[in-house]
């Protein structure tokens, strides 16, 4: 079973459900895909066994060889690179408008004048948590995007056999997409404010486009407070629980902290019933 | 020309659109700008009234002709974005979401039977609000990710600041450390990191500061919910200290912010605790400027 625990914006307590779902689950994987951000490790405390560098493909250019005939820079739909012919005979190769698409070396009519290289883009971190297995993708400061680090995180590590709690980053744009893609269940998580509200309606658009199944989670749940409970009800979502507003777990969560044992009875329920509902 | 303060934080819901929709309230003179067109929520406070309304056009998607396609496999097996597959009727179709517009299928295809096709990834807007203009943003959910978008709707509140003589602009910026960050911190004059006071807020303080760091750009640090942890407090103003980063000021955790909100009033003007802390912060980042 794969669940994937997202949120239309971050500081909605994603990390605070994805780790307490790991956590509750008997025989769980966590993969940490927030890769600009990821926190997991905090609340987990994994002992990471190995770190698996991430690498791209991106082109190198022997001027050697190269004849400076553009068609690599044509090719190029990013503007990744900058072909300066006679007399200075360079290219100029930007990395971090670079995604690694191939299109470049596919063009290239001289054989050895762009040859692709992997560079390190981002690393991963393996190990684990307790019965947790635990793995971590983290983009190196200044890449542009962890969408293709999220996709082979997912190809490389995803174990079938076991529950994998995928926690997601935030917002709805593509590596949010590759998270969820092809996961059995996404759990959103919300909490009951207006910008709440607002960014859960963006997540239910895109699970509904991507046709996934799924339910809410309210963080930060007041009795008195029912704006996530009536859009849920008028969209027909079930709401699969509500974890209270308390001082007490945001005091926990800053020192990494979370009450895990007093609410495991309940995320295993949580659990069953997502079960139920794949 | 126009001096852009934009406030940024290493992960959302730190409390940045509390400040920046905070700092709107005080700063007169200025173009409010929503460039986390992700998870856009400034409009919510600042309840805009929309004046101006464009599309926003995407990068192109690849789409295979099925009359064209003679099924030789090579674009599937080009991509490196799996965008291509086969479906049940056996006709090889682009994943919209997935394709990366890198043109590469359609450079490689023998028959010419992929078309790039304009899609839209969103819109933005120019509105009035009581606070000023202001121009946002809201990227169609699965879009792909908003740097370009970002660039736009700042570029237009430069523009619109220069034409009417407008002294500020007031980016409330996207979280993370990736593209749509990297194109909102690109050109501002000063960056207010918003953290918490826990060792995600800290981790993730350290990366964002190492980002406009290596953009050479100008950073202060603000701690919100302060007293949640005044250790970890503590250790984020001696960390600033030691990286020789302004340290702006410090916001109470007050249940106040939370009902402000919920009432859609903007904190500095329904919080006394936020409206000290707030006039604090502002001078101070007014005279790093």
């Amino acid at each position: 079973m794969k669940i994937a625990v997202t949120s239309g914006k971050g500081g909605t307590g994603k990390t605070t459900i994805a780790t307490m779902l790991a956590k509750a689950a008997e025989n769980a994987q966590y993969l940490d895909c927030d890769a600009e951000e990821p926190n997991g490790k905090f609340f987990l405390k994994p002992e990471i066994e190995k770190t698996i560098p991430y690498t791209e493909l991106v082109p190198k250019i022997n001027e050697d060889r190269c004849t400076f005939c553009e068609k690599c820079a044509d090719a190029c739909a990013y503007k990744a690179l900058v072909v300066m012919g006679k007399p200075l005979n360079k290219v100029m190769f930007f990395d971090e408008l670079c995604h690694s698409c191939g299109a470049c070396a596919y063009v290239c009519p001289v054989e050895g004048a762009l040859v692709e290289i992997e560079q390190e883009v981002g690393l991963f971190n393996v190990g684990k948590a307790g019965n947790i297995d635990f793995v971590e993708g983290v983009l190196n400061i200044g890449e542009a995007s962890a969408t293709r680090l999220i996709a082979t995180m997912k190809k490389r590590f995803m174990n079938d056999k076991k529950t994998v709690i995928l926690d997601s980053p935030p917002g709805t744009s593509c590596s949010v997409v590759e998270t969820i893609d092809g996961v059995d269940f996404v759990v959103l998580v919300s909490e009951p404010t207006p910008f709440g509200l607002s960014d859960l309606r963006l997540t239910v658009e895109l699970v509904r486009d991507m046709g996934l199944p799924f339910g809410i989670v309210i963080n930060k749940a007041e009795k008195e407070n029912s704006l996530i409970d009536d859009y849920a009800k008028k969209e027909n979502i079930e709401i699969l629980y509500r974890l209270e507003f308390s001082r007490q777990i945001a005091e926990g969560y800053s020192k990494g902290i979370l009450p895990f044992d007093k609410y495991a009875g309940d995320f295993k329920k949580v659990l069953k019933r997502i079960e139920e509902l794949i | 020309m126009s001096k852009e303060l934009v406030v940024i934080s290493g992960k959302g819901g730190t409390g940045k659109t509390t400040l920046t929709a905070s700092l709107a309230s005080v700063i007169k003179n200025k173009v409010i700008v929503d460039a986390d067109a992700d998870a856009a929520n400034m409009y919510i406070l600042m309840k805009p009234e929309v004046k101006h309304k464009e599309l926003f056009k995407g990068n192109p998607k690849a789409v295979i002709n099925t009359d064209r396609c003679i099924k030789c496999d090579q674009c599937r097996q080009l991509c490196r974005f799996d965008a291509i597959y086969v479906n049940s009727d056996g006709e090889y179709v682009v994943d919209e979401l997935k394709c990366d517009s890198c043109k590469l299928c359609q450079i490689a295809c023998p028959v010419e039977a992929v078309d790039m096709k304009d899609v839209y990834s969103g819109q933005w807007y120019e509105s009035e609000t009581a606070y000023g203009i202001m121009v946002h943003a809201k990227l169609y959910p699965g879009a792909e990710n908003s740097g370009n978008l970002v660039t736009m709707v700042k570029h237009r509140a430069h523009l619109i600041a220069d034409e009417k003589n407008i002294e500020y602009i007031l980016v409330d910026g996207s979280p993370g450390i990736g593209c749509p960050v990297i194109s909102t911190i690109s050109g501002a004059n000063f960056v207010i990191i918003v953290t918490e006071p826990t060792v995600s807020g800290l981790h993730d303080l350290k990366r964002v500061k190492k980002l406009c760091d290596s953009f050479k750009i100008k950073s202060g640090v603000v701690v919100n919910k302060y007293d949640l942890n005044s250790q970890k407090t503590e250790e984020i103003e001696e960390f600033a200290k030691r990286e020789g980063m302004p340290f702006l000021g410090r916001i109470p955790f007050d249940k106040c912010v939370v009902d402000a909100i919920v009432n859609l009033q903007i904190p500095y003007e329904a919080c006394d605790s936020v409206k000290h802390a707030v006039d604090e912060i502002l001078s101070k980042a007014m005279e790093l400027l």
